[in-house]
C-alpha cells in the first residue's frame, strides 16, 4: 500500500508487527507471530470491519493500535502524526478509545457506574469542577441510553446489555475520535444486540465517529461496516468495500467464510452450496511456510509454499492476498 | 404418536431468592427421524428443557409437574436406575463447551471406551475397535493413534467430534445437542453441522437442537420452538416460522438480525430488556417489551392457537387480528385495546 499520507486518512497502520515471546521451556523461547505485516487506513468516519476465526490476531490488531501492547514493528499515524513516543501516546489515547467484548469483567464491580464512567475525565483531567463532572457523565448516561437516576449503582445490577452501554460512555467519555470495537456485541442476546449496534450507528452519526469494528459475526460486521478486513493467522487476506467483499469475495478463505455463515432463511440456507474446509486453523507458533492458508486451501499449488503472497489491489479499492487469485475467479 | 412427547412440563430452580420458574408449561412433540430446533435467548428455559428430558438438573432443580413420554413411557417419575438406561443408551446429549465436557486426565480411548462398556456389550478389544470405529465415523484421521491422546491434544471442533462420537456409541433414538457449535469459529461450525447432518441421515435419529442461532436452526432444523422467559411462544415447520411468524417475540427475534435486506437501514430491536424470572408477570411474559400489547395480555396467558396444520402459536394479536381458529373468543371488547401502562423494566 502506498505511504501517501492525505488528509482523510484518520489511522494509517503500516506493516504493524505484533510478536510475543512464548516459553517453550528451559531457557527456550518462541516468537508467536500475533500480527505479521498489517498495513491499512481508516478514513475519517468511515467504520473498518476486521473478522477473522480465533487466534488470527484482530483483537490483537486493535490493541496495538491503541499502543496497549508495543508493537515489535510498524508505524501507527494518527491524523497525519506518527504515534511513537510515550508523549504521543497519552495524546492519542484522549482521542481514541475501545469498547471491549466481555461486559462482565471489564467493568470494575467495586466502582459504581459514576466512577467507571468518570474515570477516563479524572484520568485526563478533563473537567474542572465536581458539578461539571457530574453533569457530564448524566450527559453520557443519557447518551448511551442508560436511567440516570442509575449513577449510583454497581456494575452487577444492569444486564448485559445495560453494562456494554457503561462501557460504550466510558469509551466516548474523552470525546474521542477514533474507537476500537472490540467484539462488543458478540456476548450479547440477539434482541439487544440489535439496540446495541444501532446505537452505536446512531453515536457515529452524531458524532462523527471513526471505528475499527473486530467480530466474529460477518452478518453484524456486514450491516455496520463500510469497508470489511478479512484476517488469517496475523496477515490480511483481503479489504474491500462490505459488499462488495460478501457479493464478490476472490480470497479462497474469505470464500469460505462467507458461505460458512448459517443465513436465518431456510430456504436460502437449504439452497446454498457451503465451501467446508477441510481441517483447522494451523497454530499461529508454526505458521506454515509461504501463503499461511495453503494447508487448507483447496487450490494450494507448488508456488503457495514458496512465497508470501502480498496483498494487492486487484481492481479499485479491492486488495487480496493470494498467488492465484485471477486463475481461481 | 410422537416419539417424544412433553406436556405442561414445569420446571423449577429453589434458589435462596426465591422460585425460578425456568420452564413454564411447555408443551412440544418430537417426531421420529426429524430435527427439532428450540430457539431462545439467555433465560429462555432452552437448556434446561433439555436437561429436564435428560433429568440431570442441578441439585436445586425439580421437575414440578407435567409429563414426558418418550416411546410410550413416562420419563417423570423413573428411578436412576431406570433412567440410567435411557440415558446415553436411548437419548444422548452434547454439550456446549467441548473444552470441560472431557476429563483430562484420560485418554480420548479411555473415555469412549467407558461409554461403551457401560452401555453395549462390547469390551475389551471389542470396545477398542468400536471406539475407533465411532471416530472414524466423525470424521476424526488417524484414528488408531488419536485414540491414545489426551483431550489436550485436541482441538475445540475435534473434541466436538469426540463428543458426538460418544454421544452416538450406542446410536441413541434421539440426539441432544446443547448449543453445539457456540463455542466454534464459523468454518468449523459449517464442519460440525455437515457432519451431524449426514449422520442423521445414516442413523436415522432424531435430534433436537438448542441453539440462540437462528441462522443454524435455518439449516439444520425441520421444526422449530420458540421459547421466551420459560415458555413456548409458537412451534411450527422451520419455513412457517421463518416466513410466517404469529408471535409478536418471534417476529421482534427476526428484525433483530442482520441481513442484506438491513445493509444501510437501521436494525428493529426489541425494546426494554430480558424479563426477570423471579419476578414473572401473571400474563404473557413477553407483554412488557411487545409493542403490541393489550389489555388482555398482562391478564392471562394466551393459550394454545392453531394457526394452520404445520403451526401452533401462543399470542392474543392472532384473536384479535382473526387468524386464530374460532374456538377462541374474547368476551370483553376491552380486552383488545392496546395496553398503555409503562409496565417494569428500566
Amino acid at each position: 500500500m502506498t505511504k501517501t499520507l492525505t488528509a482523510q486518512h484518520l489511522v494509517e497502520v503500516n506493516n504493524l508487527k505484533q510478536y510475543f515471546d512464548i516459553n517453550t521451556g528451559f531457557f527456550r523461547s518462541k516468537s508467536l507471530k500475533a500480527v505479521d505485516g498489517v498495513s491499512f487506513n481508516i478514513q475519517e468516519g468511515e467504520t473498518l470491519g476486521l473478522v477473522g476465526e480465533s487466534g488470527c490476531g484482530k483483537t490483537t490488531v486493535g490493541r496495538s493500535i491503541l499502543h496497549l501492547y508495543e508493537p515489535t514493528d510498524g508505524e501507527i499515524w494518527y491524523k497525519g502524526k506518527e504515534i511513537k513516543t510515550e508523549k504521543d501516546v497519552a495524546g492519542f489515547r484522549q482521542q481514541a478509545t475501545m469498547v471491549f467484548q466481555d461486559p462482565y469483567s471489564s467493568l470494575n464491580p467495586r466502582m459504581t457506574v459514576a466512577d467507571i464512567i468518570g474515570e477516563p475525565l479524572d484520568v485526563h483531567k478533563l473537567t474542572s469542577s465536581k458539578k461539571e463532572r457530574k453533569e457530564r457523565i448524566l450527559d453520557l448516561m443519557d447518551k448511551v441510553g442508560l436511567n440516570s437516576e442509575h449513577a449510583a449503582r454497581y456494575a452487577h445490577e444492569f444486564s448485559g446489555g445495560q453494562r456494554q452501554r457503561i462501557g460504550i460512555a466510558r469509551a466516548l467519555a474523552v470525546n474521542p475520535d477514533f474507537m476500537v470495537c472490540d467484539e462488543p456485541v458478540s456476548a450479547l442476546d440477539v434482541s439487544i444486540q440489535a439496540q446495541v449496534i444501532n446505537m452505536f450507528e446512531e453515536l457515529q452519526d452524531e458524532l462523527g465517529l471513526t471505528y475499527l469494528f473486530i467480530a466474529h459475526d460477518l452478518l453484524v460486521v456486514r450491516h455496520i461496516s463500510d469497508r470489511i478486513a478479512v484476517m488469517y493467522l496475523g496477515k490480511l487476506v483481503e479489504m474491500s468495500s462490505a459488499n462488495e467483499i460478501y457479493d464478490h469475495p476472490l480470497h479462497p478463505y474469505s470464500k469460505s467464510l462467507i458461505s460458512a455463515v448459517p443465513v436465518p432463511d431456510p430456504r436460502i440456507a437449504r439452497a446454498s452450496q457451503r465451501i467446508v474446509l477441510k481441517g483447522e486453523i494451523p497454530s499461529p507458533l508454526n505458521i506454515p511456510s509461504g501463503c499461511g492458508f495453503r494447508t487448507r486451501c483447496p487450490y494450494a499449488i507448488e508456488c503457495c509454499a514458496e512465497s508470501v503472497p502480498e496483498l494487492e489491489e486487484v481492481h479499485e479499492g479491492h486488495f487480496v492476498a493470494c498467488h492465484r487469485v485471477d486463475e481461481i475467479n | 404418536m410422537a416419539l417424544l412427547e412433553i406436556r405442561d412440563l414445569h420446571t423449577s430452580f429453589f434458589t435462596d431468592a426465591g422460585e425460578v420458574k425456568a420452564v413454564n408449561g411447555l408443551t412440544l412433540d418430537l417426531e421420529y427421524g426429524k430435527v427439532l430446533g428450540i430457539v431462545g435467548e439467555s433465560g429462555s428455559g432452552k437448556s434446561v428443557t433439555a436437561y429436564s428430558i435428560m433429568q440431570i438438573l442441578a441439585p436445586t432443580g425439580k421437575i414440578v409437574s407435567g409429563s414426558i413420554k418418550f416411546d410410550g413411557q413416562e420419563l417423570i417419575g423413573l428411578s436412576e436406575k431406570e433412567m440410567r438406561k435411557i440415558r446415553g443408551q436411548r437419548i444422548s446429549i452434547i454439550f456446549q463447551d467441548p473444552m470441560t465436557s472431557l476429563n483430562p486426565v484420560y485418554t480420548i480411548g479411555h473415555q469412549l471406551r467407558e461409554a461403551i462398556e457401560l452401555h453395549t456389550d462390547y469390551h475389551g478389544k471389542a470396545a477398542q475397535d468400536r471406539a475407533i470405529e465411532l471416530l472414524r465415523l466423525v470424521n476424526v484421521n488417524d484414528p488408531e493413534k488419536r485414540i491414545k491422546q489426551y483431550p489436550y491434544e485436541f482441538s475445540g471442533g475435534m473434541r466436538q467430534r469426540v463428543m458426538i462420537a460418544m454421544a452416538l456409541a450406542c446410536e441413541p433414538d434421539i440426539l441432544i445437542a446443547d448449543e453445539p457449535t457456540t463455542a466454534l469459529d464459523v468454518t468449523i461450525q459449517a464442519q460440525i453441522l455437515e457432519l451431524m447432518i449426514s449422520l442423521q441421515n445414516e442413523i436415522g435419529m432424531s435430534i433436537i437442537m438448542i441453539t440462540h442461532d437462528l441462522g443454524v436452526v435455518a439449516q439444520m432444523c425441520d421444526e422449530v420452538v420458540v421459547m421466551y422467559a420459560g415458555e413456548i411462544c409458537e412451534q411450527g415447520t422451520a419455513d412457517e416460522i421463518y416466513y410466517n411468524p404469529h408471535h409478536e417475540y418471534t417476529k421482534g427475534l427476526l428484525n433483530s438480525i442482520p441481513t442484506v435486506a438491513t445493509t444501510g437501514n437501521k436494525l428493529k430491536p426489541i425494546s426494554g430488556t430480558p424479563i426477570d424470572l423471579l419476578n414473572m408477570p401473571a400474563g404473557c411474559p413477553f407483554a412488557p417489551r411487545c409493542d403490541q400489547a393489550m389489555k388482555i395480555c398482562i391478564k392471562q396467558h394466551a393459550p394454545e392457537m392453531k394457526i394452520n396444520d404445520d403451526h401452533i402459536a401462543y399470542c392474543w394479536v392472532n384473536v384479535r387480528e382473526g387468524v386464530a381458529d374460532g374456538s377462541i373468543v374474547l368476551s370483553d371488547p376491552e380486552d383488545i385495546q392496546p395496553q398503555n401502562e409503562v409496565l417494569v423494566h428500566d
